[in-house]
């Protein structure tokens, strides 16, 4: 029972801050309550007992990703409340469209149909130890090209952001 | 924490599915409604993270450790394309002094 009102405090934890996202005015707001949502799906890892990508969910995003939109937000100066919206019928349809798409995603996942159902509770497929194994048994070419991805994104940004080249 | 885990009971996986689903169509709006280009990178991670965590779901509830290595390479693409995306929005800044999404339409047809 206890982890049924865990699931539902951060399901609807995590959709209010996602929903804060969208509906307030200043940036920083928007940066803070999206901090928030990562932390509620990091619980919902930590409740699915995949602890390891919890931590490194929370790494990764709580930690880095954060950590950069913050300072984006500070070097360009976003914290005035600048009030460029988009008309009302363009929101109402994008509302619209956004629940039908749910609508679509909900029908389409019930009709799949679910024939090996285990209890996630028991399964130690999410400790470090076995996702270790398939990691760099399994998975060894793709980690390592990821790893030549990051330094071309590293590379990327760098020459990007300097200054003189326009 | 394995200990404290087992011994909690099982959350069915439409719970999941639905709210996966409603994570994902909140950022299909956000990147819709919003002008500002920063919120639209924040509505990216949005859905980013709902098709994570209904990946690490059916998981765990098939016992198949191929969808929690999935999202690992999930995680190293988004960071990659917010370091890169973000460096091109100073980029755009710098040179415009506006992020808004509606003025930045000189290659529009």
């Amino acid at each position: 029972m206890f982890s049924q009102y865990l699931f539902y405090f951060l399901s609807i934890l995590a959709i209010y801050s996602a929903l804060m996202v969208l509906i307030s005015k200043k940036p920083i707001h928007s940066v803070l309550y999206l901090t928030l949502c990562f932390f509620a799906i990091a619980g919902h890892y930590i409740l699915l007992n995949a602890q390891f990508l919890a931590v490194v969910h929370i790494i990764v995003y709580a930690g880095a990703i954060m950590v950069l939109f913050l300072f984006t937000v500070m070097l360009l100066n976003l914290n005035v409340k600048n009030e460029f919206q988009k008309p009302r019928w363009v929101k109402f349809a994008a509302v619209i469209s956004g629940s039908i798409l749910l609508l679509t995603l909900v029908a389409i996942f019930r009709t799949y149909d679910m024939t090996v159902i285990k209890d996630p509770t028991l399964t130690q497929i999410g400790l470090v130890k076995n996702l270790g194994i398939i990691l760099f048994k399994d998975y060894l070419l793709p980690f390592e090209l990821s790893s030549v991805l990051f330094l071309a994104a590293m590379v990327g940004a760098v020459m990007i952001g300097k200054k003189d080249i326009y | 924490m394995p200990e404290i885990v087992n011994n909690m009971h099982i959350v069915p996986l439409d719970y999941y599915i639905i709210f996966c689903s409603a994570l994902f169509a909140i950022g299909v709006i956000g990147v819709l409604v919003k002008r500002n280009a920063l919120v639209i990178f924040m509505s990216i991670e949005l859905m980013l993270n709902s098709a994570n965590l209904l990946l690490a779901a059916f998981s765990a509830y098939r016992n198949d450790p191929a969808g929690q290595i999935f999202v690992f390479f999930i995680m190293v693409v988004a960071a990659a394309e917010v370091a890169v995306g973000l460096a091109l929005l100073v980029m755009i800044y710098r040179s415009t002094h506006t992020i808004d999404i509606e003025s930045l339409n000189k290659l529009k047809w």
